[in-house]
């Protein structure tokens, strides 16, 4: 008798226990599970919800370990122990020294996310007594990701428990929620606690601990850890960062999302594998491009001059905008969540290009709110029932036209 | 008499006029940040509602019921009148933090729920406490409220420090805990009467509709 055969006798016998669901999430991670439908349709399919999550996971696995040689790259960068790496490739990026550092920060977010979260699910399969359902296990690589290095992890958990019970839980769990609960934990950190989420420290490790240092008075020189979507806010630009800098990623900012290079390669993978939806990367993306042409065009054409606080990220180049800040990430890994997307066709590219369009309407009208991809995201989430149901309607309406024609 | 006293403790659980009943939702919401003002608040709803129910009853075989709406209205005006000027005199700080909302209370779905549904048909005495008890069951919700987000959110309790930062200045001890700003914005408001219902509806499954 092997394994399989093990574990699942050991299910049989226990039935009727409370704690059968948490035995079941973990046993289904290694096996496929033993029954069969025995009536009504048949579908034998190998991507269950489980492997669809494992799939967008291994997307995300590049972007994770990037993120961990950045937070260490970032750190000894901002404290000029180190050359600027050169490229993706450079010789001071791809080091043992960096990796330490990022493992040693972004570990334990990732542990957090994925223990106060998994707890949370699995209380909540215990009460309910159904089935622990798998949605958490994107989400849980999904909330380190989009945090900055430097976040306390008491602040996380609280966020994510905040996240996956009045993000998820309360709609009904998983495949219910009208929120991503990645971006609802995003916006609770935001919102909660904005000294950690947003300003021109956190985003490199140790420069807020070496602030409180110089305020104690010890002689140190300050740690800047400004993102260039907070320096273009301000009308000035980081020194030292070229374009391609910003598309290898080895500039400040959340853990996973700074790299657009990698991001790329992700996108490409769901795409290949059908997981995430083309139609809303690509509309996103080109929302983004025409709100970024239109504030081009008000620069050109003279209507707000230097002194205004928008022109520094009104002037930004428009494809530039994909580059600096997190939309791509945003586009790939949130927006294409197929639970809280639109469903229909049409009304991806709806959904897309809006969000696209306002995220980049916020980074450039609201300087407080330099990075405006999860409000733009929240914001579609609400509205694409709406958006799915006038495109039935219309689909509707079109075929009733039909009919009335021919019989007429 | 027994049924007198449901009068005053329905309200407050049962059939609460924010939990259940849903109603007197934006004032819930605006002005709970402080737990002052929470208080502040209810006490003046409960001196208008019970009032207001006493005096409606007393005129409710004489009120024509055409206009029967406009004269609660006065009545209501009159009494809200009353509280506002009475808290420009004595609590003027209070006063400009609850600015506006003293004035609503006017357009408080409580307070004309209960002048229709009740003080038109019952006597003074039940009329009053049925105001008693419901502006109680509103109060109570809203000190709730009022007391999370003051405490998670500023780190204070009526103005004295509690937690967080404002605790860590006065060097008594610090917990480490870090105010939560989100607790101070109006949709947290939200969410934690949110959270009441919920709670309230777990222990309570009668009160659970379709």
């Amino acid at each position: 008798m092997g394994l399989k055969q093990n574990l699942h006798n050991f299910k049989e016998k226990n039935k009727d226990k409370k704690w059968l669901p948490g035995f079941n999430a973990l046993f289904t991670f290694l096996y496929m599970p033993n029954e069969t439908t025995h009536n009504g349709t048949h579908i034998k399919a190998a991507d269950d919800l489980k492997r669809t999550m494992n799939t967008v996971i291994m997307a995300l696995v590049p972007c994770l370990i990037f993120g961990m040689f950045n937070a260490g790259y970032q750190h000894y960068l901002a404290q000029g122990l180190i050359e600027s790496a050169d490229g993706f490739l450079g010789a001071s990026f791809w080091t043992w020294d960096n990796f330490v550092i990022g493992l040693w920060k972004v570990l334990p977010l990732v542990i957090v996310s994925y223990g106060v979260g998994l707890a949370v699910e699995f209380i909540f399969a215990i009460i309910k007594g159904h089935e622990v359902e798998e949605g958490y296990l994107v989400t849980g690589m999904l909330v380190p990701l989009i945090v900055p290095v430097d976040i306390p992890l008491w602040m996380l958990a609280v966020a994510v428990v905040f996240g996956v019970v009045i993000g998820k839980e309360v709609f009904g769990g998983t495949g219910m929620n009208i929120l991503n609960p990645a971006l609802t934990i995003r916006a609770f950190l935001f919102f909660a606690y904005p000294t950690w989420m947003s300003g021109d420290k956190v985003w490199v490790h140790g420069a807020v601990e070496r602030d409180q240092a110089i305020a104690a008075g010890q002689n140190l020189d300050a740690i800047s850890g400004e993102t260039l979507l907070g320096a273009y806010a301000q009308n000035s630009s980081l020194a030292g960062i070229d374009y391609w800098d910003m598309f290898w990623g080895l500039i400040p900012g959340s853990v996973g999302e700074t790299s657009k290079f990698l991001i790329i390669i992700g996108a490409l993978f769901l795409i290949f594998t059908k997981i995430g939806s083309w139609r809303i990367m690509l509309s996103t993306v080109i929302g983004a491009l025409v709100m970024g042409l239109i504030f081009n065009g008000v620069v050109d054409a003279g209507w707000i001059g230097e002194s205004s606080k928008f022109y520094g990220l009104m002037s930004v180049p428009f494809w530039q905008h994909l580059i600096i800040g997190s939309i791509l990430f945003g586009a790939v890994y949130m927006a294409t969540d197929p639970v809280t997307a639109a469903q229909t066709n049409k009304g991806k590219w709806i959904y897309g290009f809006l969000i696209g369009f306002i995220s980049i309407m916020i980074r450039v009208f609201n300087p407080a709110y330099p990075e405006g991809v999860f409000l733009a995201i929240l914001l579609m989430n609400v509205f694409a029932p709406t958006i799915d149901h006038y495109v039935v309607q219309g689909n509707v309406k079109k075929r009733m036209k039909r009919v009335k024609v021919k019989t007429a | 008499m027994a049924k007198d006293s449901r009068l005053i403790l329905d309200p407050l659980a049962d059939n609460n006029p924010i939990t259940i009943q849903v109603l007197g939702i934006c004032s819930a919401l605006a002005i709970t940040a402080e737990l002052e003002a929470s208080i502040v608040m209810s006490i003046s709803v409960l001196f208008v509602l019970g009032v207001g129910n006493v005096v409606i009853s007393l005129m409710r075989n004489i009120i024509p019921s055409k206009i029967r709406i406009i004269v609660q209205l006065i009545v209501v005006a009159t009494l809200v009148i009353i509280v506002d000027l009475v808290l420009k005199a004595f609590a003027y700080e209070l006063s400009k933090t609850l600015s506006v909302f003293v004035g609503l209370i006017i357009t408080n779905c409580i307070i004309m729920g209960r002048f229709e549904a009740f003080a038109l048909g019952n006597g003074p005495w039940r009329s009053f406490l049925d105001g008693i008890g419901n502006a109680l069951g509103y109060g109570i919700i809203l000190i709730i409220v009022g007391f999370f987000r003051e405490l998670l959110g500023s780190g204070t309790l009526l103005g004295f420090p509690v937690l967080g930062d404002p605790i860590e200045k006065t060097g008594l001890y610090a917990l480490g805990y870090e105010n939560n700003g989100f607790m101070l914005l109006s949709p947290m408001a939200l969410i934690v009467v949110g959270i009441i219902i919920w709670v309230q509806r777990t222990k309570n499954k009668a009160l659970i509709e379709d």
